[in-house]
């Protein structure tokens, strides 16, 4: 390589600078700025109402923003966005499956959105079929199907088209522990060959396993953006004392404002934060109080900087 | 954006009315029974029970008459079901086009393959009713061959029309409003019970300016052995509700739809 050349920057794959939504003079969307690398998995996080719907449907044309500049797979949305969805694919917050076919009919009518013909869309919807492991329900309607196989097939859906992007928005709420883990084995393989993601949760721990990078949003405002490991490093003591039960709040109420930490409570939960836990342990080992130890997680960051107090 | 943007048309509703016509073969047997079932009872109980009260009009039998315009009310009756309560339907109820707004297909897209799917349905049910007008042999030759790509304008007209209504539909309640209002006058009005002749003249200049006549004064011709006359003009006041009703719908529908 001509040692000259600047080096090379991959262009993202999403891109939005100062992207601003209003209903009805309320600012959902408050100059959001974000950047999508190619093969990357991004995460948005926050409260209900925070705006991660309203940006996605932004990112995917599917709502005109009122400031701000976006481009998606290199073209300029809202204005190329019909281009820009030939190559991405959709997991929608609520499922929109079609309730007038059957699973394998389903796949078939979406391949025909996309323009796909003969051969190769049977084919595509069999490899479909078996990634989703719908293969044995492919002439069963809509209305039969669990929560997590409507799910699955959504996703399947989504691939119709071999996207180079997936968008996914809360991919597994109100899915069982298996039929989550499934959908993250799917998206795991994704990332593996080399397609991005970019999804919205509510799952702390979804968000880290699968999330390179994420941003966590509040009232429409970006707080936070960053890996998950550098925001927990970044915003959180390292370490986390839980305690409860009365005696526990009587102990904490008892120390007279020299407690070594940083302390959260509500009712009779107390979570103390930390940069070193052993003169606190050693305290509440001596008055023989229970206690759990744990490091600090994404959770912890997420409730610092999006607050406390319920959403919505 | 201008506040009115024109509808971008494009062979892409062709995926969208190609699903409609996937799911309406899934049900096709009941389907066609509806599509003959119903004209024939309407023509057998109107034709002849009042074709003996009322015997010829002019040159016409009764039943020939009632034939041509029972034909052009099923084209605009099954085009407006379809482009209100269908289409709700699949947009309210079933979120089927928010399903196809994640595929490379626009709003525009979808507006226009349901209109021409209201067309098509209402040329499947106003074409059942022409073969049973010809069985009964209440049709003269094979000019009302020529009635039929009438009936498909004059479909799209009523589907995109009701899709005006869908556009500000909160529930389907709001259709009643649409037949009440629209749908049944024009019916009574546009001489596929009576002639014309027979109303007020101020009333028959209200006819006149719906859609329905003009579907009426082509078709009725073309069923009964004569040429009509003054086409373009019945043809441009048809194409004209049409265009408008989509432009209108279009817009109204983005501004529901992708806010
Ligand atoms: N079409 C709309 N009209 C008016 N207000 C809207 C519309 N869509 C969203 N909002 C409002 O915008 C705010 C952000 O909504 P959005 O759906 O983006 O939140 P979210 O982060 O996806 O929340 P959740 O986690 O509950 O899905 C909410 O207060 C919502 O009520
Ligand atoms: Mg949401």
């Amino acid at each position: 390589m001509d040692p000259l050349d600047p080096p090379s920057i991959p262009a993202p794959i999403a891109q939005a600078q100062g992207l601003v939504k209003r209903y009805d003079g309320r600012t959902v969307v408050d100059h959001i700025d974000l950047t999508v690398q190619p093969g990357e998995c991004f995460g948005l996080l926050g409260p209900n109402g925070a705006g991660k719907t309203t940006t996605l449907r932004m990112l995917l044309g599917l709502t005109p923003p009122d400031e701000g500049a976006l481009s998606v797979l290199g073209e300029p949305i809202p204005e190329r966005a019909r281009e820009a969805r030939r190559r991405l694919g959709i997991v929608p917050q609520f499922d929109t499956l079609d309730p007038d076919f059957t699973v394998r009919e389903n796949l078939h009518t979406y391949a025909d959105y996309f323009g796909l013909k003969g051969r190769a869309r049977r084919q595509r919807v069999e490899d479909l079929l078996r990634f989703a492991s719908l293969e044995s329900r492919r002439d069963a309607p809509i209305s039969a199907l669990s929560g997590g196989m409507k799910r699955r097939l959504t996703l399947a859906r989504a691939l119709i088209n071999q996207p180079e992007l997936v968008v996914l928005d809360e991919p597994t709420t109100g899915l069982d522990p298996q039929a989550r883990h499934h959908i993250w084995q799917c998206l795991r393989g994704l990332l593996k060959s080399g397609t991005a993601l970019i999804l919205t949760t509510h799952y702390m721990e979804e968000a880290e396993r699968l999330c390179d990078r994420l941003a966590i949003i509040d009232r429409g405002r970006v707080v936070a953006q960053d890996s998950p490991q550098s925001l927990i490093r970044t915003h959180i003591e390292p370490h986390v004392l839980e305690l409860d039960g009365p005696t526990a709040m009587a102990w904490l109420d008892a120390q007279t404002g020299d407690l070594p930490a940083r302390l959260w409570r509500m009712g009779d939960l107390a979570l103390l934060y930390t940069l070193q836990a052993a003169p606190l342990t050693a305290a509440l080992e001596q008055a023989g109080i229970r206690y759990l130890h744990r490091p600090a997680n994404l959770e912890d960051v997420f409730m610092k900087l999006t607050g406390h107090e319920l959403r919505d | 954006m201008s506040a009115f943007p024109l509808p971008r048309l494009s062979l892409r509703f062709i995926p969208v009315w190609r699903r409609n016509l996937r799911v309406w073969r899934k049900i096709m047997v009941p389907s066609i029974m509806g599509n003959f079932g119903e004209p024939v009872l309407y023509l057998l109980a109107f034709g002849y029970g009042f074709g003996r009260l009322v015997g010829d009009l002019g040159e016409l039998p009764y039943m020939v008459f009632l034939a041509s315009g029972i034909v052009c009310s099923s084209a605009m009756y099954t085009a407006s079901f379809e482009g209100m309560y269908s289409a709700y339907t699949r947009m309210s109820e079933q979120k089927t086009w928010d399903g196809m707004l994640g595929a490379p297909l626009n709003l525009d897209d979808i507006v226009l393959g349901e209109i021409i799917w209201a067309a098509t349905k209402a040329l499947f049910s106003a074409g059942a009713i022409l073969v049973v007008a010809a069985v009964l042999g209440l049709i003269s030759d094979l000019r009302a061959l020529l009635a039929l790509p009438v009936i498909l304008l004059a479909g799209f007209c009523f589907g995109a029309c009701a899709m005006i209504v869908t556009a500000v539909s909160r529930s389907y309640d709001f259709f009643l409003y649409y037949f009440t209002l629209a749908v049944t006058p024009m019916l009574l009005l546009s001489g596929v019970f009576f002639p014309l002749e027979q109303l007020p003249t101020a009333v028959a200049a209200l006819a006149w300016a719906l859609p329905l006549v003009h579907v009426v004064e082509i078709v009725r011709p073309l069923m009964t052995g004569a040429w009509p006359s003054q086409v373009p003009l019945h043809l441009s006041v048809i194409l004209v509700y049409g265009l408008v009703g989509l432009t209108v719908a279009t817009a109204l529908l983005r501004r529901r739809l992708m806010r």
